[in-house]
């Protein structure tokens, strides 16, 4: 099992989880962030203040999922994601170690799959 | 010229003025958050382009004697324009009360063109729409133009102000196309609590625009004042009625629609129909414009916060009913209308919502076709996924800082000062 974290631009974020569901990628959470990826710096002025915005506003995905969902997992974020100008994001897949499923108490990839996909319904 | 009626016009003018800073937000609230200083600026810009655009000529050309369709020049810069009186208050007071609702008319556009317009471009269109469209549109009705000698009746501006604002935003919305999002993916309302209060502070400013319209402080006034009361109630309820019925929820976006649409719908009525009839209308335009907004959101055109079908559709059918149920008892300087016998005044009013539309749409899609030469209309798709708000004003709405590093000419630690530094003697007791 791998947790693929992804950092997106909050614009692309619909395009992006079109995608992931179309890979039927289901299971997953967001959070609005500010990161920094090279971009360049956007200049805002409030009355006389001119400050550089060093951080711009990403979304972040989390998705648990099981060793062979990993890669179409990646192709569908950088295909919803990509607009080829600095500042996409990055995908970092990483290990995990142990999932649980709260509501049942299944464990590992009986928790990453999706309920309907295991009651044979998909 | 009493204080009476200077005292009731000059709050009046400051009512109407408030109305622009009102669709502000009213349409801010119904962007998306990347967007909302974009849209509130549109309407605050008016203020000074417009407003500038309406004294130094539109004013002339609007109410200057001139002819059938355009006034004159003898009012340029204000030219005569002092303080003897213009019907019952003076006139640089009639002026600003004229000028404070060609201000919110070219404003009312923009909600058809907003997260894509170039704010720049947008900046050169509001004075010369007012120039080009809105000054001869309201010559013809109020300046002693053609539709005012052939007898039709907009008592606040159902022709001049929103039926004309509405052909323009179809155009507009059009010659832009539509944004790049648009029918991808779902675009909603980032404050809806906005919107709603600018839908509030928009019918207390109507009381000036409708019963401001009678320009003085007289029955009339209270009549108009009245019918702007009730109109919109009537369509809030019937609206509030049809959602339930269609979904069984009751929407605030819906009520503050419903709202607009009354006051939209009663506005060229308000000075000319029993209270009675004031809720008739109220209650009938709801219906067209709540199933036009259904509709629309289903077809390609991007007329993004719904101008023709809140002003346009609400505009036409106030403008048409005005002619139905006028009542000279009412207003003796007004004209019956259908239902008191006089079927003629209805075809008058159609033919004057026609004109208005026609000539507001054909000189609107020149304008900016003629504007599109020099400036781009619109931003590039870049920036409209950046959002407006930093691609065309370098701010954010909403932002906590995070990240914000100060840009300075000059270090202000150039030339420090000497740091004292304490002597480093043994401490005592």
């Amino acid at each position: 099992m791998k947790l693929v974290v992804a950092v997106v631009r909050p614009d692309k974020i619909n395009d992006v989880l079109e995608s992931l569901f179309r890979a039927e990628v289901r299971g997953l959470s967001i959070s609005r962030i500010h990161g920094h990826g090279g971009e360049t710096e956007q200049v805002e002025t409030y009355r006389g203040t001119t400050v550089k915005m060093e951080l711009s506003e990403k979304v972040r995905l989390e998705i648990g999922v099981s060793d062979h969902f990993v890669e179409p997992t990646v192709k569908a974020i950088i295909e919803g994601a990509r607009t080829g100008e600095v500042g996409d994001g990055k995908i970092f897949v990483l290990p995990l170690e142990k999932v649980y499923r709260i509501r049942t108490g299944e464990e590992d990839r009986a928790a990453v799959t999706p309920v309907n996909v295991l009651a044979g319904k998909a | 010229m009493t204080a009476a009626d200077t005292a009731w016009m000059l709050m009046a003018t400051a009512l109407v003025l408030l109305m622009t800073p009102a669709l502000g937000f009213f349409y801010g609230g119904l962007v998306r958050s990347k967007n909302m200083l974009n849209t509130l600026m549109m309407s605050i810009a008016s203020l000074g382009f417009a407003g500038i655009a309406w004294a130094v000529l539109a004013y002339s050309l609007a109410f200057g004697t001139g002819n059938a369709f355009l006034g004159d020049l003898s009012k340029i810069f204000l030219s005569g324009v002092n303080l003897e009186a213009q019907g019952k208050i003076p006139h640089l007071l009639f002026m600003a009360y004229q000028g404070t609702f060609a201000i919110i008319t070219v404003a009312l556009i923009s909600g058809a063109i907003v997260e894509r317009m170039r704010f720049t471009a947008y900046l050169v269109f509001l004075p010369l729409w007012t120039i080009v469209v809105y000054a001869p549109l309201a010559h013809w009705v109020w300046g002693g133009g053609w539709l005012a000698k052939l007898g039709a009746l907009d008592f606040a501006g159902g022709t001049v102000v929103h039926i004309n604002a509405a052909a323009a935003a179809l155009v507009a919305a059009l010659v832009l196309g539509p944004r790049k999002d648009y029918a991808r993916q779902a675009i909603l309302p980032h404050n809806v609590p906005l919107t709603v209060l600018g839908a509030g502070l928009l019918w207390f400013g109507w009381f000036g625009f409708n019963a401001g319209s009678a320009l003085e402080a007289n029955n009339l006034a209270a009549l108009a004042f009245v019918n702007t009361m009730l109109a919109p109630a009537a369509t809030l309820l019937v609206w509030t009625l049809l959602d339930l019925m269609r979904t069984g929820k009751v929407t605030a976006v819906g009520s503050a629609t419903g709202i607009v649409v009354g006051l939209v719908a009663i506005t060229p009525a308000a000075g000319f129909i029993s209270p009675a009839s004031a809720l008739a209308i109220g209650a009938i335009a709801a219906f067209p414009s709540y199933y036009a907004l259904l509709f629309r959101a289903r077809t390609r055109l991007d007329d993004s916060l719904d101008v023709v079908a809140a002003h346009g559709l609400g505009g036409t059918v106030g403008a048409i009913l005005t002619g139905v149920f006028s009542q000279t008892t009412w207003n003796s300087a007004g004209a019956n209308g259908l239902l008191f016998g006089n079927p003629k005044q209805a075809a008058i009013q159609i033919l004057a919502s026609v004109a208005a539309m026609v000539f507001s749409g054909v000189l609107t899609f020149a304008l900016l076709k003629l504007i599109g030469l020099f400036i781009p209309l619109r931003t590039d798709s870049r920036a409209e996924g950046l959002g407006m708000d930093v691609s065309q004003h370098g701010e954010e709405a909403y932002t906590g800082g995070d990240g914000a590093i100060l840009l300075l000419d000059r270090s202000p630690i150039a030339n420090p000062a000497p740091i004292s530094t304490p002597a480093l003697t043994a401490e005592k007791g």
